[in-house]
């Protein structure tokens, strides 16, 4: 087991729905990681993660990157495969577009992209190491730790909410 | 030892930043780093808070959303934002001009009996140009009239504005006329784009695109009334050498900087300092240093070679210093954050005006009728913090650029008169012709905190200079251009091609300065943007063709303000490629983009070059250039007819 392994996580009672998290996902799948750049090229990325709301709370939703990921499981052609660092990715050539893995997935993680299933693929690091997503977000909302840091850090905030 | 830093090329700047840095006192830069990452759907101009439904954002790239709540499409968005902007920076320079309408009017009544009238040759010349009888009538009777037409100007009439319709080329108003961007009245122009751009109002782009340009032009005609009252009242700039950078302050005297942008104060103060110097030596100064920051700091030096500071992004590292006693504001590209800075290093900020009031700020209620006395009042705050100041240390970074600057049309004309006093405009035209002039570009803008200070300017100029753009700039522009020697003449061997060079220095020597022009002409503040216009239709009437056929370009390389955004946008209504250097929050709305940067060209003659590398501005300026003169015919360097 990896204890080093950073996930994405969110802070749900940070997040103001600003979008910016969405918008950053897809520059950063840009020829050169900048927004104005790509449009005046007419460049076309996919988000591969989702802000929604849901009984008034905002609600980001990204790929969880499971250790254990029903997503290639279900696959039937082995296109959506674990890589050798842990992160779970879609051979493009390989994938059939059966929306298996959509099926599967119970975080609504898997996007489409000309009939191909597109998903998060941490290919989004900035020169840190942070994940586009996480970097663009204004209030901390998401958050790029380990399980063991993320835990300290809640149990850190649930302590300081109620000694005030 | 020259201190160089990312946040800026003037090591002076960088000095300052490490102490500001080292005494935690925050700055620009600071607040810029905390801002990162910025909002894209802001960056593209994809958001929109016109209405209590939203805030609306579409998604840049063409997915969902694409609409706005009420259905406004990103090309809706993007141009009702740039309409708004254009609308905020025609505001602010009608409103200094209207400033000086008023300081004229009062000054014809004899009701501000600090100002005269300077430069009665000027009146008469606008007077006659607006139609106003000259003959046998006082000054101050033509000053009444003259008040009164810029004043009528503001509000809609049967007839368009005037300082828009009189001042172009025939061919040019003509254009105007048939694409409806000439302006009705100033404030009736802003008024119709805060109209359009209401919920459910325009939904059309190219209407609000069209509204937007017009209203631009009511941005010129602020301008320019605003550059001809200031020259009546406070006199047209003459050439005049004097300083830039953080080494014009005085560790001995008592330091009055003049910050934001109108004359009506500044020059008051100027004067005053003067007489004022003996109360400031018996305060144990050497006397009084007045300075100049953003484009108070332009008129200034301009009309009485008061030394610049610093300028725009740079503003809060004159206060770093420790050296000023007090900085006195009145509108426009003023940091709130002056009265913070001010406050630790020990630094009085005076605000002097209605519209610009900041917490923490001593206020003195400038009035026209009162201005000597305000003027006094103000000058004694800072002698008095003088005395406070001493025994602490102050840090003054050494460096100084020298400027010559003062280059009004009026100026230029009469230097090429020297060579030519029939016709001195022949003499820059022979010039074209020969290439030893390959074409003019007009710097203009401020320093914008995205990219390290004066680093565009200073890279496209140097480009330009090469290859014989006679280069002329303006505000915050100029000021990034003076620190860094480009107003130097002895920098023209250096900086200028060889053509150029020989046309600077014949000029200089014809008009015994012993040596060439500076490589740069400094024309005035941001309103002095009229003065470019000027020169080109004086150009395009000697040559008898209008503006979009002459080499002639634009560049606001570091734009901040929305009254860049105005001022460039007039630029492309009068039929110049304007080149912007930061992105404009106008790129989500590919069709806009599409007409700004090209489509208008079939409208106007000129358009937007949106270019953030400045190697790249420049090659995409001179290829504007060189097209124009195979336009007309003239020889294009390479010889390749674009």
């Amino acid at each position: 087991m990896n204890t080093e392994r950073k996930e994405i996580f969110v802070r749900y009672e940070r997040c103001v729905g600003c979008h910016s998290c969405e918008l950053a996902c897809a520059v950063s799948h840009t020829a050169n990681r900048n927004l104005a750049g790509a449009l005046l090229r007419g460049e076309r990325p996919q988000k591969y993660l989702w802000v929604e709301q849901f009984d008034g709370v905002k609600t980001p939703s990204v790929c969880r990157q499971c250790e254990d990921a029903p997503c290639v499981v279900a696959c039937p052609t082995g296109a959506m495969h674990r890589r050798a660092d842990g992160i779970n990715i879609c051979n493009i050539q390989e994938c059939i577009g059966c929306w298996m893995c959509a099926l599967a997935c119970p975080f609504g993680a898997i996007g489409r992209g000309e009939g191909k299933a597109l998903k998060c693929d941490r290919e989004c690091l900035n020169e840190e190491g942070i994940p586009a997503c996480v970097g663009a977000c204004p209030t901390d909302a998401l958050v790029y730790l380990t399980v063991e840091e993320f835990q300290a850090l809640r149990r850190r905030e649930a302590a300081a909410s109620v000694i005030r | 030892m020259v201190k160089s830093c990312k946040a800026s090329l003037d090591p002076s700047v960088c000095e300052m930043l490490e102490k500001a840095r080292n005494t935690g006192v925050e700055t620009v830069w600071d607040r810029y780093e905390a801002m990162l990452p910025q909002c894209g759907f802001g960056e593209t101009g994809l958001c929109c808070r016109h209405c209590l439904q939203g805030p609306c954002r579409i998604d840049p790239f063409g997915g969902e959303p694409s609409k706005g709540i009420c259905g406004a499409t990103a090309d809706v968005f993007v141009a009702r934002g740039l309409d708004r902007a254009i609308a905020a920076g025609a505001a602010g320079h009608s409103g200094h001009a209207r400033h000086l309408a008023h300081t004229l009017k009062k000054t014809a009544e004899g009701l501000a009996r600090d100002y005269t009238i300077k430069d009665r040759g000027k009146l008469r010349a606008v007077a006659e140009r607006h139609g106003i009888p000259v003959e046998n009538r006082s000054d101050d009777e033509i000053a009444l009239d003259l008040a009164q037409a810029a004043l009528s100007d503001f509000n809609e009439k049967e007839t368009p504005v005037t300082w828009a319709a009189n001042i172009l080329t025939e061919k040019r108003v003509k254009v105007l006329s048939e694409q409806g961007l000439l302006p009705k009245g100033i404030d009736y122009e802003i008024a119709d784009i805060m109209h359009r751009t209401l919920y459910g109002t325009d939904a059309d782009p190219m209407t609000l695109i069209q509204a937007g340009l017009r209203t631009a032009m009511a941005d010129l005609a602020g301008s320019y009334i605003g550059t001809d009252i200031s020259d009546i009242l406070f006199g047209t700039p003459q050439p005049v050498v004097t300083e830039a950078n953080l080494g014009v302050l005085k560790a001995d005297a008592v330091n009055v900087a003049v910050h934001g942008h109108n004359p009506v104060l500044s020059d008051v103060i100027v004067g005053v300092a003067q007489e004022m110097a003996a109360e400031a030596r018996a305060a144990g100064a050497s006397g009084i240093n007045v300075v100049g920051i953003c484009c108070t700091g332009n008129e200034v030096m301009m009309r009485h070679g008061i030394p610049a500071c610093t300028h725009s992004v740079s503003q809060e590292m004159a206060l770093i210093t420790g050296a000023v006693d007090a900085v006195v504001v009145d509108y426009q590209c003023i940091m709130p954050s002056l009265a913070t800075v001010a406050e630790c290093m020990g630094t009085k900020l005076i605000t002097t005006t209605d519209v610009a009031r900041i917490p923490g700020a001593i206020h003195i209620n400038f009035r026209e009728e009162t201005a000597g006395e305000n003027a006094r009042e103000i000058i004694r705050i800072a002698i008095e913090n003088f005395v406070r100041r001493q025994g602490t240390p102050v840090n003054i970074p050494a460096r100084k650029s020298r400027v010559v600057a003062g280059f009004s049309v009026e100026a230029i004309v009469n230097a090429l008169a020297k060579l030519n006093p029939e016709d001195p405009l022949q003499v820059l035209i022979d010039q074209f012709v020969s290439g030893n002039i390959r074409g003019v570009c007009l710097f203009a803008g401020c320093n914008n905190v995205k990219v390290p200070q004066d680093q565009n300017f200073v890279a496209v100029a140097r480009r330009l200079l090469k290859e014989n753009v006679l280069v002329v700039a303006t505000g915050c522009g100029a000021g990034a251009l003076m620190r860094h020697d480009f107003m130097d003449p002895s920098k023209v061997d250096e900086l200028c091609g060889d053509g150029l060079k020989a046309v600077l220095t014949a000029i200089g020597e014809a008009n015994g300065l012993g040596g060439p022009l500076p490589p740069t002409l400094h024309m005035g503040s941001c309103v002095d943007n009229s003065r470019a216009v000027a020169l080109t239709v004086a150009i395009a009437d000697r040559l008898g063709v209008d503006i979009d056929k002459l080499p002639v370009v634009a560049s606001a390389a570091e734009a901040v303000s929305e009254k860049a955004v105005a001022i460039g946008s007039y630029a492309v209504a009068v039929g110049i490629p304007t080149h912007v250097g930061v992105m404009m929050p106008v790129v989500g709305g590919p069709e806009v983009t599409r007409v700004l940067t090209d489509k208008v060209r079939d409208m106007t003659g000129g358009y937007f070059i949106v270019e953030t590398d400045p190697d790249a501005a420049a090659e995409k300026l001179l290829a504007a250039i060189d097209e124009r003169r195979a336009g007309l015919g003239l020889r294009v360097p390479g010889g390749a007819r674009r």
